[in-house]
Parts: structure tokens; sequence; C-alpha cells
């Protein structure tokens, strides 16, 4: 792998300072104990804000392999599982057989896989730092934590959100193309923005949970499984829920687990009742802002 | 300057760091010594804002951590060698580090360049030895240009190469009217850079006290004496008053004796000597005689306080 031999020590021994050692140090040779020098660095003084947390958190996402990894088999299973069921369903179709589907809608099981990529992304954006020890680092760079926090989640969103958005929005393309002769039926324009945007927003804020998620569990296989837990158990408890006294929890399980959930994007929920049109969303924007706030509070009150 | 006052962490029912107050100042290298365990890298996170103290106050240059804008500009720290994401290139680690301060970016190759890695800069982190991850920690320190520097256990797998070279650097940063703490478990280490010492022992101070003072006040002198004539010799010593110690493996201790007169002593009384040899005890013994104390101590303590809760609760019924 690595060859790590460095011809480091004969050229750092003599000089150790170089570049340091040109920077003034005046008084404090004649100065007697009792005022004490101190060193002026010749690097002009910034104030950080926000946008310093931002570059720094940018150049932490782009410079791992995992973000490639997760991103780029997030993009592989979206656009492939998309294509793949468009056109195996175009292919065995007739003529009417699609009278009046949603084409938009054959998008959901490559996006619902691709869920898996973003949350894990998402969980390793923050806990991966509590499993090497960085964070250490980061938080002495950034004492202000919740800013660290919320410079990783802006990254983090920006990033997931325009990955899956070009995605969907490829996969929505094609498969209105491959489609076209199988009798289905033109999707309205909020069809498109919910099928597009609409999900690409649910799914990034779906990632930003498992971001918060991870800053709140601190360790990553223990939050992605929380997260693919959060995603798969109410559907599967739901299934075996046969006592008819239940009945009414077990609708609701269904309703809001997070696979019916993306499907109401495209119009097609597993139940007639239950949330419709953009509700999703704001459910997950309601749920995801109060972990955030919760997080932030930890993060305050436990020691790093 | 650091200035710590009562500063304390408990964890649950332990006290790892119990009322500590001492001021670490610039323009010298100041040691923060005490066994493993002694409370150090608690003492060194809290300083850096890390973990929050049960009571008291750390201030940098009389300010809290968390208050100062550029904080890497204040203090560059090395806290452990590993606190690096493996998969992230020695340039990258340093990058990101150096935005989140708004530190140019040509300041990472010249760190890079000091510390010896340029030649690694593109490699994973996760590849270097402890030595190098030791060195791209320092550069993290470097970054900033910082006031302060904090350096914990930094010879910590370094080669002797290394160790010499670190020892270069953390002295040149206080020539440079800086302030350098830096701690450490080997006194040993310490006598060879620190200036001042700040000893610490099961959380608690112990000393705080100039390099100089503190061999001058620890370092035993005393006069070893092996002879044949075991018997005769300890009759003679004691006649002349010389309090001896009686060690094992047959050889005699007089504190703070001179070696001639116990020579000529012996010779007037025609005893053999095997050896004669003035001794010091090392500082290291005297670091851990110092540190032996501090568990005693603790020891004798614990009882009366415990007492006196009962007592209280008694006298409140």
């Amino acid at each position: 792998m690595s060859t790590p031999q460095p011809p480091m020590p004969q050229a750092a021994v003599p000089q150790p300072q170089p570049q340091l050692a040109q920077a003034p140090a005046p008084h404090w040779q004649s100065a007697p104990a009792g005022s004490y020098p101190t060193y002026t660095s010749p690097i002009p003084v910034v104030r950080t804000h926000l946008g310093h947390a931002i570059a720094s958190e940018w150049t932490k996402i782009r410079s791992v392999r995992s973000t490639m990894w997760t991103l780029g088999v997030f993009v592989l299973l979206v656009v492939g599982i998309g294509l793949l069921a468009a056109a195996v369903v175009g292919s065995s179709a007739g003529e009417t057989d699609l009278a009046g589907e949603n084409p938009l809608s054959f998008g959901f099981f490559g996006l619902l896989l691709g869920s898996m990529c973003i949350m894990t992304l998402g969980v390793l954006t923050t806990a991966s730092e509590y499993g090497t020890g960085m964070i250490r680092t980061t938080m002495t760079a950034c004492p202000n934590r919740v800013r660290v926090l919320a410079a990783k989640a802006i990254v983090f969103f920006s990033v997931a959100f325009v990955v899956t958005f070009v995605s969907a929005l490829l996969v929505a393309f094609a498969d209105v193309a491959l489609l076209d002769s199988s009798g289905v039926r033109d999707p309205s324009g909020s069809e498109w923005l919910k099928g597009t945007l609409g999900i690409s927003l649910y799914l990034a804020l779906l990632g930003l949970l498992s971001l918060v998620i991870g800053s709140i569990i601190r360790h990553s296989a223990g939050a992605i499984t929380i997260m693919i837990g959060v995603v798969l158990a109410p559907l599967v408890i739901a299934l075996f829920m046969f006592s008819s006294s239940l009945e009414k929890l077990r609708e609701a399980l269904f309703e809001y687990s997070i696979p019916n959930q993306l499907s109401v994007f495209y119009s097609n929920s597993l139940t007639e009742s239950g949330p419709s049109g953009w509700d999703p969303l704001w459910i997950m924007l309601g749920v995801t802002a109060v972990a955030f706030a919760g997080a932030c509070a930890l993060l305050e009150k436990r020691d790093v | 300057m650091i200035e710590l006052e009562g500063l304390t962490k408990r964890y649950g029912e332990k006290v790892a760091v119990n009322n500590l107050t001492f001021t670490v100042r610039p323009g010298i290298v100041t040691g923060f010594l005490g066994p493993n365990g002694a409370g150090k890298s608690t003492t060194m996170r809290m300083m850096l804002g890390l973990d929050r103290p049960t009571a008291g106050d750390v201030r940098i240059d009389g300010r809290h951590y968390d208050r100062l804008k550029d904080p890497l500009r204040y203090i560059g720290a090395l806290l452990d060698a590993k606190a690096m994401h493996g998969g992230r290139s020695a340039f990258n680690h340093l990058l990101c580090l150096a935005q989140s301060n708004g530190i140019p970016r040509g300041r990472v190759d010249e760190v890079l360049d000091t510390v010896g890695l340029t030649a690694v800069a593109k490699k994973k982190a996760k590849g270097f030895s402890l030595g190098m991850g030791q060195r791209l920690g320092i550069a993290g320190a470097l970054l900033g240009d910082p006031r302060i520097l904090m350096f914990d256990e930094p010879v910590n797998g370094l080669d002797p190469e290394g160790i010499h070279w670190i020892r270069n650097l953390m002295k040149s940063l206080a020539a440079q009217g800086r302030t350098v703490f830096v701690s450490s478990h080997l006194m040993s280490e310490m006598a060879l850079t620190a200036d001042h010492l700040v000893v610490i022992g099961q959380g608690r101070l112990l000393a705080d006290t100039s390099m100089a003072e503190f061999i001058e006040q620890n370092s035993r002198s005393y006069v070893r004496i092996r002879s044949p004539q075991r018997e005769r010799l300890l009759d003679v010593l004691h006649g002349a008053g010389i309090t001896v110690v009686e060690t094992g493996a047959g050889a005699l201790e007089v504190d703070g004796g001179k070696p001639e007169h116990i020579g000529e002593l012996a010779a007037q009384h025609q005893i053999v000597l095997h050896e004669l040899s003035p001794q010091q005890a090392s500082l290291e013994e005297a670091f851990m005689q110092l540190t032996a104390e501090s568990v005693e101590y603790h020891a004798h303590t614990d009882t009366p306080e415990e007492q006196q809760a009962w007592g209280d609760g008694w006298k409140g019924n």
C-alpha cells in the first residue's frame, strides 16, 4: 500500500522552525520574571463564522472515500433500478395495461433502496468522527459545537439533495420516455414537482435525520442500525399484526412508515387515508428539526 | 498564558481532577507531570473546552476557550496522534483545520515542511506510523502559528531522532515567547526540556516549581559502602555518630555523607572496603516518591471526611 518511509528527520532537525523563526520576539530576552513576553504571529487574524465551518466540512466530506462509495452506489441503485423497473413493466405490458398510471412512480423502488446509502452517509458524517477521534480535533478547532453540527448539516443536506435530485430527474425523464407507448398518462405539473423535487427533499431530510442520530449515538454501526430499523420496522411489525383489536395501530404503522410516505410522492399510497400530498415532507421536517434541537442540547451538555 | 483556578472534574463518584490551581506562563516550557491516570489528559481536555469542568475555571489569556473566535490562532494542541480520520490525506486533514479558522491555505504546506511530511502529504493518514501520526498532529498544532502550544505526551512513539527534534522544537517555540505546556509521565524526559514543572497525582497538585528548584529539593545524595567486615564497619560508623541505612545485598547507605570522611574512618580502623561511592538518587525516584506520597495522603484524608459526613447526618436528625 503506502510506503511510510519519509525522508524527514535529517531535513527537520538542524532548523526545526525555519519559517516560524523569523517572527519577531523583541522584548523577551531583556524581560525579567514578572512581565512576560508574548508571541505575535505574522498571520492576519480572522474572526471565524459559519462560512469557515462550512468550508471545512466541505473539505472533509469530499476528501474521504466513503462519500464516493455511498453516493456512487446510491446513483447506481436509483438510476439502475428505476430504469430496469420501467423497462421490465414496459416490455411486458400491452397497449392499455398501464392506462392511467403515473410513469414517475417506477422511480420509487430505486429510491427506497438508495435511501440506505443516503442514511449511511448521513450517519458517517457525524459518527465516524467519534470513531476515529477526529471529533476532538474538530471541536478544538471550532469550540462552537452547534456551529459544527450546523455546518455538517448544511453541507451534507446540499450534497444529498443535489445528488438525489439529479438522479431522480434523470430516472423521471427516462421512465416517461420508456413508457410512452404503454398508455401511461402524462404526469401533471404538481406530480412532476412531487416526484422529483419533493422526493429528493424528503430523502435528503431522511439523510439529515440520520446525521443527527449519528451525532446523538456517536457510533456508526449503532446509528445505521437504528435508522434502518426506523425505516423498516413499522412496516414489518404491521405485517404481522393479525389481531383485529390492533387494526387502528396497524393502519397507522402502515400509513406513517417511511416507505409508504415515500410512495405518497407518487400518489400511490398503500392506504386511502393517512398522509397525502406534501404531508410526508412536513412530517420529516418536523421530526428532523426536533431531533436536531435535541442533538444540539446534548452536544452542549456532554463532554466531547 | 493559561490560568487554572480550582479546576475540578468528577465522573460520578470518582474525582479525576481535584481543585487544580496553577498558571502556565509564556516564554518557558512547562512540564506537566504525573503517573498514568493522574488526570493530565482530563485537565488538558478541560483547557481546550472538550470536557466541561465540574467546578472551577480555565482561562486562556483571560478568556474561556469556547469564547475564542479563532482558537487555532491562540492554542495549538496535540492531544493524541490518532485524533484524525485515517482515510483522509495529511494535506486534506490540515486543510480542513485551516479552513475552519480562516488560516491561509499556504500555511498547510509550510507546517508540512516544518514537520518533514511534505513527501507524504497526499498519502492517507491510515498508513502512517505512530511517529508520522505524531508529526502530523504537531503540524496541526503549529498550523495557526499560535501563542500557546499544548502537547500531550508528544514523544510517545517517536524514534530517538524524533525525540531530539521535538525537544528542540519545544525549546525554540518557548524561546520565541510562546507558552509551551507539555505533559509526560517520564521525569527524565521533562528534566531535559522543561523549565518549570507542575506535578499532579490522583488529580491533585503536588508541586508547582521551577525545574532547578525541583532538582535541588528532590535529588537525595548518599554514599554507598560495601565491606566484607560489615559488622565492624557499622560499629565504627555508629561510634562516629553517622546514621547508616542497611540496604539489601549487603550494602550500606549513608545519607548526605562524604566519601572522604568515611574512607578515612575505615582506614583508621583498618577495615577493608569493596565499594565506596557517592550516589545521587535519580529524579525519576524523586518523582515516584512524590507521587507515592500522594496516594498515602489520599488514604488518610478519606476517613475523616467520611466520618464528618456521617456525623453531620446524625446531627441533622
